[in-house]
């Protein structure tokens, strides 16, 4: 039997192979998709110009990528979870219950959240209250909360066109989601004045519990099909923006970049989104970007130490660096990032 | 249709009333019955061959595109100052110069060119002229002058990319009108490019480098290929191939001629069918808890795809397996058992070669359809950016990290920047290529060796 001879002799290639493998010698990243792209930049320009592999960038997910950093120490788990929401307490509290007691926190910019339509389409100046209005399954008419029966958005705003609503707002699942309804939905729950409304209806034990289920009321989206989760990434809503020309779309601020041919941005209170305007603060709807490093793998993974100091180095995460190209919100406190880095400090409680 | 009345179908009736040349009504509705029949039978296939070819034109229309890029014929001279400042040639001072310093080189040699020639359009600043060379163009210069530090003080011709909007201009994708609103190039920079098209230096070829070079960051996708995609997805298949194989064959064998037929055997047998139709994302779940989390084996590496593959494609070998063991007929296993064969010998020696066919056949199909299975590698890493090769397997490659052809398109489709779109199309093409290959080898094994009884 030829084929026997011939497995038989492959399984050993593979078993020899294997104790080969054992150490690694590659930096491994994951998580969130949103930092995915500004991953691979660093990671590239890293395999070019150091001695080092090039790093090995998954995407999943900010909270999948801290659950796996989070399954323990050794080569055989990952080295960097990029997220785009801070890390939580539970994450913290699962990392040391496996060994993981020392994680260094890397903020290394802001991303920007934008609204876009069509770019043929009219143009729109959003205030989060308009959001709210368009979208919210419960709005404020005449003082008392009513349920959303909003068809155009001229109808609370004349100032905006008289175009049918239909937002493509990202899916629950979504980081991005998170700053959606927190700075935009709640804000403009806030604006509307339907907050302080949901307040004196809700239940809760003290202030900040009842401010949690008024906040809570807030983010409750309308469900008659004006307001569509979009669950997949910025290229499915720019796809489905292509198909129906009324609609609203919200996508990060370096995809915009990516696709200013296609999609028009509406402002935001007045201001038109760019990377000026948000590391300026004007601009409302940010977040800000981190990647946690354990910091046990340090000195074991060759080029980790080397990779983590590269990306927060002004030739990359520097306002004039490729990530500042390609649509990342420079870091204007960068300097106390690299000398955190520099002296590996291990991030404090969460407060 | 109407000529399918004519056709003579024996009347069943027993009642001598009408005859083939006089239908009765009866006849006539049941030869309508069966003209609708056949034109549903059409309908059916034309609504698959329509969804075919719309499927496929689409795909070809987005991708084909991939296969050509445009580049930049350069002739750099490369200055030993600026590269070497120790002046000692010694590696560890010339990798001291970064891509930013090979970038700029790149940059001031098409600027000198376009003043040489007088090639000039008002508003192009000479940075808006490097931004016409990919971004991958200073690291390929850099790694040629590491390799043979000879380079230096010589003035050599350099092919570079071209960026991925002067590429898309190239091909229709970007146009005037859309570069007007595009912050990323400028219509002047689109005039340039047609002068740079005039003299001969920008230039549109067939792009091998699609099929070999790794994949790249978002900033370059005029760079980005499928090469380690297709070495992972090669390493994965012949891996499959020798761990399905044996174990396939060897299960279908003692199920199908040696085993007694009772209860267990009929669990065994219902539980195979089953594992058949469980969704493939559940074997990836289960290669992340065995494979990676318990057995330690590497994520992102293709020995974990593979055996989570054969974990798949088990099922439905040995049910291809088996069928075509059935069908050799009992004639030859008697014959053989006459003689005075063993029942292990009339299988080995006799059935199995018989068999073996469509057992190959089987097993392409299989395979083929692990090649195009996304979602089990999604859970194992192997969704990833993955820019050095693979080592050869000699020397561990099996468990280096690696993409996956179907895995390379579901990401590149999630690209921002709009020249994915088209590579991504162009991955499928290639995937589509290989499937078309290993259904055509299925087909020519079935037709050369299969015996009929």
């Amino acid at each position: 039997m030829n084929l026997m001879k011939f497995t038989v002799s492959a399984l050993a290639i593979a078993a020899v192979s294997a104790t080969a493998a054992a150490a690694r010698d590659n930096v491994q990243v994951t998580g969130s998709s949103t930092v995915l792209p500004y991953s691979t930049i660093v990671a590239e320009a890293f395999g070019e110009n150091f001695d080092f592999p090039t790093p090995v960038v998954e995407g999943g997910g900010s909270g999948a990528g801290r659950a796996k950093m989070c399954e323990g120490v050794g080569p055989n788990t990952v080295d960097i979870a990029n997220s785009s929401s801070r890390i939580t307490q539970r994450d913290i509290d699962t990392c040391a219950a496996n060994g993981v007691t020392e994680i260094m926190e890397v903020r290394f910019g802001y991303d920007g959240i934008v609204f876009a339509s069509d770019v043929n389409g009219p143009e729109f100046n959003f205030t989060p209250a308009d959001i709210y209005n368009a979208l919210a399954s419960q709005v404020v008419k005449d003082g008392a909360l009513t349920a959303n029966t909003h068809a155009q958005w001229a109808e609370f705003n004349p100032a905006l066109p008289a175009q049918d609503i239909l937002v493509l707002s990202p899916g629950t699942k979504h980081g991005t989601r998170e700053v959606f309804d927190e700075r935009v939905i709640i804000a403009g729950c806030k604006e509307t004045g339907a907050h302080a409304l949901f307040l004196a209806v809700v239940a809760g034990d003290d202030d900040s519990a009842k401010n949690r289920a008024a906040n809570g009321e807030c983010t409750k989206l309308r469900t008659d099909g004006r307001n569509v989760d979009i669950d997949g990434d910025y290229t499915e809503t720019l796809q489905r923006l292509d198909n129906d020309k009324n609609a609203v779309g919200v996508f990060g601020l370096s995809f915009y970049q990516n696709n200013t041919d296609k999609l028009r941005v509406a402002t935001m209170n007045g201001v038109v989104p760019s990377t000026e305007t948000i590391a300026a603060g004007d601009y409302p709807v940010s977040r800000p970007l981190y990647f946690y490093v354990k910091t046990a793998h340090l000195d074991v993974i060759p080029g980790l130490k080397e990779y983590v100091e590269f990306f927060v180095s002004d030739d990359m995460a520097g306002p004039d660096g490729p990530l500042a190209q390609y649509g990342l919100v420079s870091d204007p406190e960068l300097a106390a990032t690299q000398a955190a880095v520099a002296a590996r400090t291990p991030m404090g409680p969460l407060n | 249709m109407t000529d399918a009345t004519a056709s003579g179908l024996p009347d069943a009736r027993p009642q001598g009333s009408s005859s083939l040349l006089q239908q009765d009504a009866l006849m006539k509705r049941r030869n309508a019955a069966e003209a609708r029949f056949k034109f549903y039978g059409i309908a059916a296939i034309s609504v698959s061959l329509v969804t075919l070819c719309v499927m496929l034109w689409t795909i070809f229309s987005d991708g084909v595109s991939a296969f050509r890029q445009a580049s930049l014929e350069l002739t750099v001279t490369l200055d030993a100052e600026r590269l070497d400042p120790q002046g000692d040639r010694s590696l560890e001072s010339l990798s001291k110069v970064t891509t930013i310093g090979y970038g700029n080189l790149l940059t001031a040699a098409l600027n000198d060119y376009m003043a040489e020639r007088n090639i000039s359009v008002e508003g192009v600043s000479p940075k808006q002229v490097g931004e016409f060379i990919s971004r991958d163009a200073p690291a390929r210069l850099r790694n040629m002058v590491l390799a043979d530090p000879e380079l230096i003080g010589q003035t050599i011709r350099f092919g570079a990319f071209a960026s991925g909007r002067i590429d898309g201009y190239m091909k229709g994708r970007v146009t005037m009108a859309s570069a007007a609103l595009d912050s990323n190039i400028t219509p002047e920079q689109l005039q340039l490019a047609d002068r740079l098209i005039e003299a001969g230096v920008l230039k549109s070829a067939f792009n091998w480098r699609f099929l070999t070079n790794p994949d790249a960051s978002d900033q370059r996708p005029e760079s980005a290929g499928l090469g380690i995609a297709i070495i992972g997805s090669l390493y994965m298949m012949f891996l499959v191939a020798i761990m399905v194989l044996p174990i396939g064959v060897a299960a279908s064998i003692y199920l199908e001629e040696f085993a007694p037929k009772n209860k267990w055997t009929d669990i065994i047998e219902v539980n195979i069918s089953n594992l058949a139709a469980v969704p493939s994302i559940v074997y990836g779940i289960l290669g992340l808890a065995i494979f990676i989390n318990f057995a330690k084996l590497p994520a992102s590496a293709p020995i974990v795809g593979a055996l989570v593959l054969t974990l798949m494609t088990l099922p439905t070998i040995i049910i291809a397996t088996r069928a075509s063991l059935r069908a050799v007929p009992p004639s030859i296993r008697d014959a053989a058992l006459g003689v005075g064969a063993s029942k292990m010998q009339t299988v080995f020696h006799h059935v199995l070669p018989l068999a073996a066919p469509g057992i190959m056949t089987g097993t392409i199909l299989g395979l083929a359809s692990a090649l195009g299975e996304t979602a089990p590698l999604l859970l194992i890493g192997m969704v990833a950016f993955v820019a050095n090769y693979p080592s050869s397997p000699l020397e561990g490659g099996f468990f280096d990290p690696a993409t996956a052809l179907p895995v390379q398109v579901y990401s590149w489709a999630s690209r921002s920047d709009p020249a994915f779109i088209e590579r991504s199309s162009g991955a499928i093409i290639v995937l589509l290529a290989f499937l078309l290959v290993m259904n055509i080898l299925a087909i020519v094994l079935r037709r050369r060796f299969e015996r009929r009884w």
